[in-house]
């Protein structure tokens, strides 16, 4: 891996080298206390990217098996449809500050769609933007909850919530991964997803200790939501046979952490668990809500209106 | 976590922002933002402020906290030190026999 930045950072790395913490500034820069809250000063670190995950599987050096394919496949469908989702906000927030944390999350969640669906390809060949845009309805794999709409500020934070405390204990296990490529998308996206959680958990505790409208909208924003907790932590035959190789665990076995960590922030609201019946669900069979298809829609037109293009 | 006082009012009142870089320097101011209280003001600063890896630490400090100076004192502030070279160590030679200054 030689991108520019990284030998940019390399050569910094190496030019700092023997300093201890002092440095000498960035190359080029006149003046090294400018430069320390500079915004151009390009970072990246060498976390794990989808064009490196793109560019090991076009190599041939990380193949899923069909089952892990199928469990990126399902990772990814969640991670991308929700930055969808979420990407509507941009501009709608109630305060320009939160417009930033929404568009953060959803890219977050773009990065881990991406790095899913690059290695779901890799079982047949298929690019990212393959899967994303050339794929129909019933060939997404995504649950139910991912795809709600995201109604007033609190229902879309009751959403968010949910998802991040369910992504958290998923992406813990999965960190852990026979499977070396999802071991390491988790690794990197579990980080993302703890900050997630802190986000809707502090918005869940001033929306319900907040005025009486934001309470009430708060209890209506979980009551909408919640029945679609149940379909996360569905055990199926793929999920019994990832179990088994280590792949993954059981999504059952992950309610017993989400119910307790999700419960003490609620009690910490005030706000009681809602008791509402499951929907059916289905996303992981391809049976979606009447939502999917709009959203869809919308995200791929243009991929389909101008395959190839580019900006 | 703590259960924030709640901010009445619909406007959110104005924090300053510091953050440390990774380099071991000190916080430098890097802007102001919005939020109800200083818990959101420290995450709101971390998605504004440090995107791109800018730093390690943040600070926050409620706006009306600072006191500031009157810009237009410049002269009675700032001017004062102008042609006071003595201030500075280069005025002074160096005595004979005094090593590593």
């Amino acid at each position: 891996m030689s991108t520019p930045e990284t030998t940019e950072t390399a050569a910094l790395a190496e030019e700092t080298a023997g300093h201890g913490d002092i440095s000498v500034g960035v190359a080029g820069s006149s003046n090294s206390g400018e430069a320390t809250a500079s915004a151009t000063r390009i970072t990246p670190g060498n976390a794990l990217r989808p064009e490196d995950i793109a560019l090991a599987v076009s190599r041939g050096t990380a193949k899923p098996s069909e089952d892990a394919a199928e469990l990126a496949l399902r990772l990814g469908d969640d991670a991308l449809i929700l930055a969808q989702r979420l990407g509507h906000w941009i501009s709608r927030a109630p305060e320009l500050e939160e417009d930033i944390a929404l568009g953060n999350i959803a890219l977050d969640q773009l990065g881990h769609a991406r790095s899913f669906l690059s290695y779901a390809g890799g079982l047949d060949g298929r690019s990212e933007d393959d899967l994303a845009y050339f794929r129909r309805e019933h060939e997404f794999r995504s649950v139910e909850l991912f795809e709600q709409p995201n109604g007033d500020f609190a229902v879309t934070i009751a959403r968010q919530f949910v998802v991040s405390y369910y992504q958290f204990e998923l992406y813990r296990r999965l960190a852990q991964s026979t499977d070396a490529t999802l071991a390491g998308i988790a690794a990197k996206a579990v980080k993302e997803v703890d900050y997630h959680r802190d986000h809707s958990a502090q918005w869940v505790l001033r929306l319900a200790h907040g005025t009486e409208e934001s309470r009430t909208r708060m209890i209506h924003g979980f009551k909408v939501i919640w029945p679609y907790v149940d379909e996360l932590f569905r055990d199926d035959e793929l999920t019994a046979r990832l179990s088994e190789s280590g792949v993954a665990v059981q999504p059952s076995s992950l309610r017993a952490d989400f119910d307790r960590l999700t419960g003490e922030v609620l009690a910490e609201a005030e706000l009681d668990v809602p008791q509402v019946p499951a929907a059916p669900g289905g996303g992981r069979r391809g049976f979606h809500s009447e939502h999917l298809g709009y959203l869809l829609a919308e995200m791929q037109v243009l991929a389909r209106e101008f395959p190839g293009a580019s900006w | 976590m703590t259960t924030p006082e709640p901010h009445s009012g619909n406007v959110w009142p104005i924090w300053e922002v510091f953050v440390r870089s990774s380099r071991g320097l000190s916080h430098v101011h890097a802007g102001s933002l919005h939020a109800p209280d200083a818990a959101m003001a420290l995450r709101n600063a971390r998605d504004l402020y440090t995107r791109r890896n800018e730093g390690v630490s943040i600070w926050v400090v409620p706006a009306d906290a600072i006191a500031s100076s009157d810009p237009d004192a410049k002269g009675a502030f700032f001017e004062s030190p102008q042609g006071k070279d003595y201030r500075h160590a280069t005025y002074y030679t160096k005595s004979e026999g005094v090593k590593h200054l």
